[in-house]
């Protein structure tokens, strides 16, 4: 589980830096359009946490409730790889 | 044939203005659709004929230089937000510009050319219906100029006119695109109202603001939705009408809106500047109907070679280029270049025949995104292909070939890492055309005509 959160937020990180985004403290209750992570970016980590991870819970089902948060984003990877 | 005496779109906003209170507005700016259209425009004589591109920051102001322009000039030019100035010089001599304007109403020292230009049409004889020149979504080298009249913009709407209480729209788009542009004579022709974008405003606060002004009537790209879709304020809106265009909309993104909106009307409709509106999709499912292929709506479709043509009173005047050639084949059709496939009585689209991807709205060429990978001194060839995305509906990503150092058996390639192509694209690329991953493969395919293999048949 806690694997899954660094790889996470290990990835926005890195994805923020190679597009020259300084982002807040990553924390559970920071909306995500307001993290600083425009839509190219958000779009550059699922697909990397794809390659890195193995699931795309973006794609995977329906039902699935878009992330409005950074915290509701990491639980849709956790929950994606139960 | 343009009409004798077409309408002015000022004429037809006046036609529409009712007892409500119409309005267009921006963060900053709240304009009355009605007075827009009353107003006496004392300076407009000289654009009288002129031809005058619209070179300005705020979508608000080019909307009202349209109300005042359209049916005076004889073209209007809607330059695109994102180009930079040198573009803007350069577009001005390709359109023949004889008025550059920035904002609306023009500043003094805002008409560029003004004094120079003659009086060749000043009694507003020698044309037919302003022509209104848009430019394609390809941010890429050269968009091309596509002329349309406000017929052919919106021909289909003017029965609308004058009904009692138009809706209040909302659009994530820029109003200088085509699909924007739709929305904005929708609105003001159908006796409605419009909320506009602005450059830097979260897609929250926008959709915070469209609910505080009563917005029912929202439209967007696939990916402007799953934007909105993420933020908390997508809770506010209340849509009864909630439209998709500009890029293909997924089964995804569908069933998402469905979810969240199970009130509103959901269509998707494929549009683009060349061919106009083709056609709305209204059950909610993704691709289109094969019952659509024929005659519907005003507009003929047809597959052939897969690739979806369309041709209907809504087709472009033509591209501006010089003078204006024409866009469609030898029976009318203008071939989008759009790959569709047949799967039980539904056709899907499959990608772009060129091999154009769409990031999010924004369409990247892949040869352009070849030649500077090509350009790294470890690479021997690349390709650029799409990848499908949840988020931007595409992103680009790219297989390279590694130059081989000598030749003969024991020859070591030349190597750089994933990152360091990445940072050497990111150099000299916008960011959507940066590749988003990067595959080393040992060989690429080559077809017979030796071109790269693109499309996989």
């Amino acid at each position: 589980m806690m694997q899954v959160r660094s790889k996470v937020e290990s990835t926005i990180l890195e994805v923020a830096a190679e597009h020259n985004k300084s982002l807040p403290q990553l924390t559970d209750d920071l909306p995500l359009m307001e993290s600083g992570l425009d839509s190219l970016c958000l779009a550059v980590v699922v697909a990397r946490l794809e390659d890195g991870l193995g699931v795309d819970p973006f794609s995977a089902a329906e039902g699935v409730a878009l992330p409005v948060t950074i915290g509701d984003f990491v639980k849709l990877y956790e929950n994606a790889g139960q | 044939m343009p009409d004798s005496d077409p309408p002015s779109l000022r004429d037809l906003v006046r036609a529409g203005s009712t007892a409500q209170a119409r309005f267009i507005a921006d963060e900053a700016t709240r304009l009355d659709l009605s007075d827009l259209a009353q107003a006496a425009l004392p300076g407009l004589a000289r654009f009288r004929g002129k031809i005058v591109l619209l070179a300005m920051p705020r979508q608000i102001d080019a909307a009202t230089a349209l109300v005042a322009l359209d049916g005076a000039a004889r073209r209007i030019v809607l330059c695109p937000h994102d180009l930079p100035r040198a573009g803007i010089d350069a577009v001005a001599a390709a359109a023949g510009a004889e008025i550059v304007v920035s904002q609306w109403p023009p500043g003094p020292g805002d008409l560029v050319g003004a004094q120079a230009a003659d009086a060749t049409h000043a009694d507003g004889a020698g044309w037919g219906a302003t022509e209104w020149v848009l430019f394609t979504s390809g941010t890429a080298g050269q968009p091309k100029m596509v002329v349309h009249t406000l017929n052919s913009l919106a021909g289909h709407l003017f029965g609308g006119a004058g009904s009692p209480a138009g809706p209040i729209w909302c659009t994530f788009y820029d109003i200088r695109r085509y699909g924007g542009m739709q929305i904005l004579l929708r609105a003001m022709i159908g006796a409605g109202s419009l909320v506009l974008s602005c450059p830097d405003e979260s897609p929250g606060a926008f959709l915070a603001r469209a609910a505080g002004a009563g917005a029912t009537h929202f439209l967007g790209t696939p990916s402007h939705w799953r934007r909105a879709l993420m933020t908390e304020a997508a809770d506010l809106i209340a849509p009864a009408y909630v439209r998709l265009s500009g890029e293909v909309a997924d089964q995804g993104i569908l069933n998402k809106l469905r979810e969240r909106y199970p009130a509103a009307r959901i269509v998707h409709a494929f549009a683009s500047t060349e061919a106009g509106l083709a056609f709305e999709v209204t059950d909610g499912e993704a691709g289109f109907p094969a019952s659509l292929v024929g005659e519907a709506g005003g507009a003929s479709i047809r597959i052939e070679a897969h690739s979806l043509r369309v041709r209907s009173p809504r087709n472009a005047i033509g591209y501006l280029d010089g003078g204006i050639s024409a866009i469609p084949d030898a029976e009318g059709y203008v071939d989008t270049g759009d790959i569709v496939v047949l799967r039980d009585e539904r056709y899907y689209f499959a990608g772009r025949r060129d091999g154009t991807v769409n990031v999010g709205g924004q369409k990247v060429h892949p040869e352009e995104v070849e030649a500077v990978i090509n350009q790294h001194p470890a690479v021997e060839m690349s390709r650029v292909t799409a990848r499908a995305s949840p988020i931007t509906g595409a992103l680009v990503v790219a297989d390279i070939v590694f130059r081989t150092g000598g030749s003969g058996p024991g020859a070591v390639p030349a190597r750089a890492t994933q990152a360091e192509i990445r940072d050497f694209c990111r150099a000299r690329l916008a960011p959507h055309k940066v590749p988003a991953a990067i595959r080393v493969v040992p060989s690429l395919e080559i077809a017979a005509s030796g071109k790269l293999v693109r499309m996989r048949a």
